[in-house]
């Protein structure tokens, strides 16, 4: 067990280089001109080239992203924006929270719906309600987070006045540019985008679980348990459920990562000012440090929670527990 | 004499690695360790043994489907132990192999008459129009209908998949056919049918076999001669009817007595050795003689200190044992010096 | 005196894609504390399905039964789920042929254990602690009192199959159903086996129901066998003299077929065919296409089992008892395998 975590985490260090280098390269070899990003358009060649020096533009690349990792690990900085002047850190720190409540408020609501549907599913096969459940899958995996998002907002948000059309509120407090705040408000106006958010991750669990438990229902120990006298709420309960749940803990890992960059769309469409919408803007303003520091964030993000699952996974299957 | 297959000191490890970066050999699991034997022109040479004693290994390795890490294979006086992927190619026209699975082991997607003439193909031989008729030949051979060409594996029963396994094996006209456990997932009618089959094939078109298999009994009845495998290592050789009637080797004794017959008031009578225990793993077999630990005729000091070799008892009869049995069926004795044995 | 099992005219059939099929139609059999029966078949001759519809462990939205089953005179077919769960793992145990699969990989096998006794018993963790222990031990798994923490995985073969048998025994039940259990392991892993369930048989005084391909393990642990074929009992005798004077064509194909130790035969007997397809069973006698001794009748009607011989020997076949005695005569070394 000590050594498969200690691999895990090497391999996580590793993975952490890889993608910041390759996102340096592919962001700093891109043909636009940072320095005259960051000057602007009353400078002259001369204040471009100052700037340049003075961003080391002018050093080789590998030295730059040198330089870089430097500045992110030795002084946990990932740099300063061009447009806004403001620490990527700082922009990030408030952006994140957004996005996180986004992700993670709507994996909770996704999980919440998928394991009694399909679990539901699963013990009713080919019943109405299996079949209206598998109607259900197939309209969330094909329509668009988008269209979705904009549909319910413009049904319950606008004609229905149920919820508020776009906007967010702060947990705590009520932040800069928004009149509102506190649990209540911010639970209110996040309803339409977990709503949307989760459309398509829930169809997927639905008819991933259904197919586990399914699949489990006739493994042979669950026969063993039925034939020990167990009543049918304890074989599902203490051999079913726990065996066939075990692969969605790995499979939720990945998908997290996934919904991180899903939730671009649902930012955009309501106009939440998480990280997504933040690289939106900062990409049409050609803002490298903070689309980079974003990227990087993200990428340790995705990193540190797949760690976590797998050594869940690992914490809850005996199997791989004691190699 | 003339052997097909010499295999001389056949050794195939598989090496266990341990560390985190770099992974460093820490041990092997010694699957085939030092095994020798000769397959001679048209005969049946059954191997026989429980998991682990590296019969399956040990067939794969003569087929070079694995690479052994020691020791000769020199088939049709070729040695074959090191060629090149496309020097094997047209040995391999000269070998075919059985599987156990009949399931498994023919493409579910294709039909069979191209499952069949897939060999046909490979090596390129005949047109497409002959290859037709040879694979409806071939079928009606293993006793199928012909106009079944085709069909799908799915439509078939278990019994049949086995012959279309064992036309697509006579397909090419091979020497030799390595039959890995070909009736192990067979109904006892449907065995006997392709254990007759295959005796039947082998007097028509001359075949030599290697036939492996866990039952005694299958493999008494199709071998010409027999050996037995122990985690790795050969502990008898010997041809099928002394085998069975003067092992010498205890745990060919153990075994024998192990294998239920089909006679009550028979079986009744007779006097088991039942061994206590598992079978140990080929990772930490144990020192010198491997059957030490568990064997009703051990003697410290030789057994565990000593390992027996491959020694002649009779002419074509081996067996590798410091004291190997001397009646068969075992006295009263001899059974009651066993149980305390296997008992401490 | 009442046979703790008896069951009567059973039938069982599966509602499938392709149609009904009759899994088992019509099988009735007894046994007694301290006796073993031995089922007898290939694959689709019912012998799983049987002992699957006794502990009524069958898909219910898939499979009707009749007939009945009636345990210790009490009638257990049809019964409620309660009442068949009450039974189930406690009166009637039931062991199955892999033992790697049919243990939970995520529990301990001490939990296993303790879970059969605690779903019977109204009892603390550790009084079915200790006695999933004493079962261990009576299995003979060494070092039981820290193996007992160990999960499925760390177990041999041989050892899982003990640990089943421990599982299965751990109520005093008055039966154990063994399906296939020794299929799956090593021959003198198999040996062990045989000989556990056999002194524990004894320990215990329960009757055992083994259901098995193998005519050789069925010679050694039988004292009584029921030949299925096509979801039918086909013959049934007690051990003696089914193997020495079976009655019925398919019995003789079954032993014919058996390559043998002491065998000197060239060819093994083989029976012609393949087993036949349950959701069109043949005409008549459903062994008929494959029997070297059919005629008319054996086409047109299902013969009834009938007694001959010994008490409790029965077969289900038309010929004629003189004509019989006549081809088992001139078959019995071809059958049985003998030096001429």
């Amino acid at each position: 067990m000590l050594q498969f975590l200690i691999r895990r985490l090497l391999w996580a260090v590793f993975l952490f280089l890889a993608a910041t280098l390759i996102t340096y390269v592919i962001f700093y070899v891109v043909p636009a001109d940072p320095a005259k990003q960051m000057c602007g358009r009353a400078c002259t060649q001369e204040d471009v080239a100052r700037v340049a020096h003075h961003l080391g533009l002018d050093r080789p690349v590998y030295e730059q992203y040198g330089r870089y990792l430097w500045q992110l690990v030795g002084h946990q900085s990932l740099g300063t924006s061009y447009t806004t002047r403001q620490e990527v850190n700082h922009i990030i720190a408030q952006t994140a929270p957004v996005t996180a409540s986004l992700v993670f408020g709507g994996a909770f609501f996704w999980l919440l719906l998928s394991i009694p549907v399909g679990i539901l599913s699963a013990l009713r096969a080919r019943s109405i309600g299996d079949r209206a459940a598998m109607v259900f899958v197939l309209v969330g995996v094909s329509a668009h987070p988008v269209w979705i998002g904009l549909i319910l907002s413009y049904f319950l948000g606008y004609r229905l006045h149920v919820t508020p059309i776009a906007g967010y509120c702060d947990f705590f407090n009520p932040s800069l540019g928004s009149d509102c705040g506190g649990p209540v408000q911010w639970a209110y106006h996040m309803i339409l985008p977990w709503m949307t958010f989760m459309l398509l991750f829930a169809a997927l669990y639905v008819r991933l679980i259904r197919a586990n438990v399914m699949e489990t229902m006739t493994e042979d120990y669950v026969r063993t348990a039925r034939a020990k006298g167990a009543s049918e709420h304890r074989v599902l309960s203490q051999h079913v459920l726990r065996n066939s749940m075990l692969p969605i803990v790995t499979i939720l890992g990945m998908d997290i990562g996934l919904a991180l960059g899903g939730a671009i769309f649902t930012e955009s469409v309501f106009s939440l000012p998480g990280l997504g919408r933040q690289v939106l803007q900062s990409y049409s303003n050609f803002d490298l440090p903070v689309i980079l520091g974003v990227v990087v964030f993200s990428t340790i993000c995705i990193i540190i929670f797949n760690l976590v699952v797998d050594v869940l996974y690992a914490v809850l299957d005996p199997r791989i527990r004691l190699e | 004499m003339d052997p097909l297959l010499v295999v001389e000191n056949l050794q195939k490890f598989f090496p266990i690695t341990k560390g985190i970066l770099l992974k460093k050999e820490v041990g092997s699991v010694k699957a085939v360790d030092d095994v020798s034997f000769t397959v001679e022109r048209g005969e049946t040479l059954g191997i026989v043994g429980e998991s682990g004693c590296g019969k399956s290994t040990l067939a794969r390795c003569v087929m070079r489907l694995l690479d052994p890490t020691g020791g000769s294979i020199v088939f049709d006086e070729r040695d074959i132990t090191r060629l090149s992927r496309s020097e094997m190619r047209p040995v391999r026209r000269e070998l075919m192999m059985v599987f156990q699975d009949p399931y498994a082991s023919l493409n579910g997607r294709k039909r069979v008459g191209f499952i069949v003439a897939e060999p046909l193909d490979v090596h390129g031989i005949g047109t497409e129009a002959e290859r037709k008729r040879r694979v409806q030949e071939l079928l009606e051979v293993v006793g199928l209908n012909p106009e079944h060409y085709n069909r799908f594996p799915h439509e078939f029963s278990g019994g049949q998949r086995q012959r279309i396994g064992i036309a697509r094996a006579l397909a090419v006209n091979p020497k030799m056919i390595v039959c890995d456990e070909p009736v192990s997932a067979l109904d006892v009618s449907v065995q006997a049918q392709i254990l007759n089959l295959l005796k039947d094939l082998q007097s028509e078109f001359g075949l030599t076999y290697i036939f492996i298999a866990h039952d005694l009994n299958v493999v008494r009845h199709i071998s010409d001669r027999v050996m037995v495998m122990y985690l790795g290592k050969v502990a008898e050789v010997a041809d099928g009817k002394t085998l069975y009637t003067e092992p010498k080797h205890p745990y060919t004794g153990a075994l024998l007595s192990a294998v239920p017959i089909p006679d009550p008031t028979l079986g009744r009578q007779r006097k088991q050795i039942v061994l206590e225990g598992d079978v140990p793993s080929p990772i930490n077999p144990p020192a010198a003689c491997r059957f030490h630990p568990r064997c009703p005729r051990f003697h410290a000091g030789t057994c565990d200190v000593d390992e027996p070799q491959l020694r002649p008892f009779a002419p074509g009869h081996e067996a590798a044992c410091h004291f190997p049995l001397e009646h068969w069926p075992m006295t009263v004795d001899e059974v009651s010096r066993a149980a305390e044995r296997v008992a401490s | 005196m009442t046979a703790t099992l008896e069951v009567e005219d059973l039938r069982t059939s599966f509602r499938t894609d392709d149609g009904i099929v009759k899994a088992v139609d019509g099988v009735s059999f007894s046994v007694d504390k301290g006796r073993t029966l031995g089922i007898v078949g290939e694959s689709g001759s019912g012998k799983s399905v049987t002992c699957l519809t006794v502990m009524g462990l069958n898909d219910k939205r898939l499979a009707t039964s009749s007939g009945s089953v009636r345990f210790g005179g009490e009638e257990i077919l049809g019964a409620s789920s309660d009442k068949l769960r009450k039974v189930r793992g406690d009166r009637i145990a039931m062991i199955f042929q892999d033992p790697m699969t049919s243990l939970n990989p995520v529990k301990s096998i001490g939990w296993q254990l303790e879970e059969a006794v605690l779903v019977h018993q109204d009892v603390t963790r550790s009084l079915a602690h200790a006695r999933a222990l004493e079962l261990l031990n009576a299995v003979g798994i060494p070092h039981a009192d820290t193996r007992i923490s160990d999960y499925p995985h760390q177990f041999s073969g041989g050892m899982r199959q003990r640990v089943m048998i421990a599982m299965a025994l751990v109520n005093n039940p008055d039966i154990l159903i063994a399906d296939e259990p020794t299929t799956a392991l090593d021959v003198t892993t198999q040996a062990q086996i045989l000989r556990l369930m056999q002194k524990l048989q004894d320990e215990f005084r329960m009757a055992i129901v083994m259901i098995t391909h193998d005519l050789g393990v069925i010679a050694e642990i039988a004292d009584d066998i029921v030949v299925m074929y096509a979801g039918k009992v086909v013959e049934q005798a007690s051990a003696e003299d089914l193997f020495e004077r079976p009655q019925h064509p398919y019995t003789w194909g079954l032993l014919g077929s058996l390559p043998r130790l002491t065998g000197q035969t060239e060819r093994l007997y083989q029976i012609p065919g393949q087993p036949p397809s349950l959701l069109r069973p043949p005409s008549g006698c459903a062994f008929h296409p494959r029997c070297e001794f059919t005629f008319e009748r054996c086409r047109a009607e299902v013969p009834e089992l009938v007694a001959f011989g010994e008490p409790g020997h029965r077969h289900r076949c038309f010929l004629d008892n003189a004509r019989r005695q006549q081809i088992w005569e001139a078959k019995k070394l071809e059958i049985k395998g003998e030096a001429a």
